[in-house]
């Protein structure tokens, strides 16, 4: 058992189970922060496949932004609503099937595929490669995912804003 | 050693952990979480298989799909609250607005 064995197996039933937690608990409030849990998980997983910078990058947008942004969105609609969001589900049968049956579908194909035996690169610094890459060969798409954020920026303004 | 494999199969078990969440779910941010769960899955999966096929395009390819799902939550977020203010509701069922 090595520790990166160790490692994944932890963070595995870490993710998991705050993924379940996600889409089982009856308070919204308790799901956000279960998916923190769960998306700061996904960043150690990313920090296993040696890639640290996509790891702040995932603290920082998603453990820190997104979970930020919901809970506004949450502490508003709670607050006009004056109830406490308990939310319930439905269809839980038909869900857990159709659930199931894409993971039977995915399981089925990965155990099929060729999946050739690992080789990593492991001297390669990634950071600078990903920089390298971004203002290279991908340059254009960085400067089209700027126009889309200002887009998502003022229509989120558009959509929020007050009625006056 | 963990193989590509094992990160796919986890990768697969998130995303249908979201599909459920997103299936189930009756509040309109509560599918949104369970979205997030499923591009999750999506991004485990781009970067094990960078790492284990050695290509840098998977990890600048996750970097865009962060960056895309972060507007993605704003501006559904911004639809949920301005939906709540016409209807006083966020439960999917009853926002039936655009059926014929």
């Amino acid at each position: 058992m090595t520790l990166e064995t160790v490692g994944f197996w932890v963070v595995a039933v870490v993710l998991l189970a705050s993924s379940l937690a996600v889409v089982l608990t009856p308070n919204l409030f308790h799901a956000v922060l279960y998916l923190a849990a769960a998306l700061v998980a996904t960043g150690v997983v990313f920090l296993l496949l040696d890639q640290p910078f996509l790891f702040a990058v995932q603290l920082l947008l998603y453990a820190g932004g997104v979970v930020t942004i919901v809970v506004f969105a949450i502490m508003l609609t709670e607050r006009l609503v004056g109830e406490r969001l308990v939310q319930t589900s439905r269809h839980l049968v038909n869900g857990a099937i159709v659930a199931a049956a894409v993971f039977v579908g995915v399981a089925g194909f990965l155990i099929r595929a060729p999946l050739e035996a690992p080789h990593p690169f492991q001297s390669m610094d990634t950071t600078a490669a990903i920089g390298r890459a971004l203002f290279g060969p991908f340059a254009i798409t960085l400067e089209l995912l700027g126009v889309l954020l200002v887009v998502a920026l003022l229509g989120a303004l558009y959509f929020a804003r007050s009625e006056e | 050693m963990i193989g590509l494999s094992a990160y796919l199969t986890l990768a697969a078990l998130v995303f249908s952990i979201g599909l459920f969440g997103v299936l189930t779910r009756r509040n309109a941010i509560g599918i949104l979480l369970g979205i997030e769960l499923m591009l999750n899955a999506v991004n485990i999966n781009l970067v094990a298989f960078a790492r284990f096929s050695g290509n840098v395009t998977g990890l600048v390819f996750t970097l865009f799909t962060i960056s895309i799902t972060v507007a993605e939550v704003a501006v559904g977020l911004a639809i949920v609250i301005a939906i709540f203010r016409v209807r006083r509701t966020v439960e999917a069922d009853r926002l039936d607005l655009l059926r014929g």
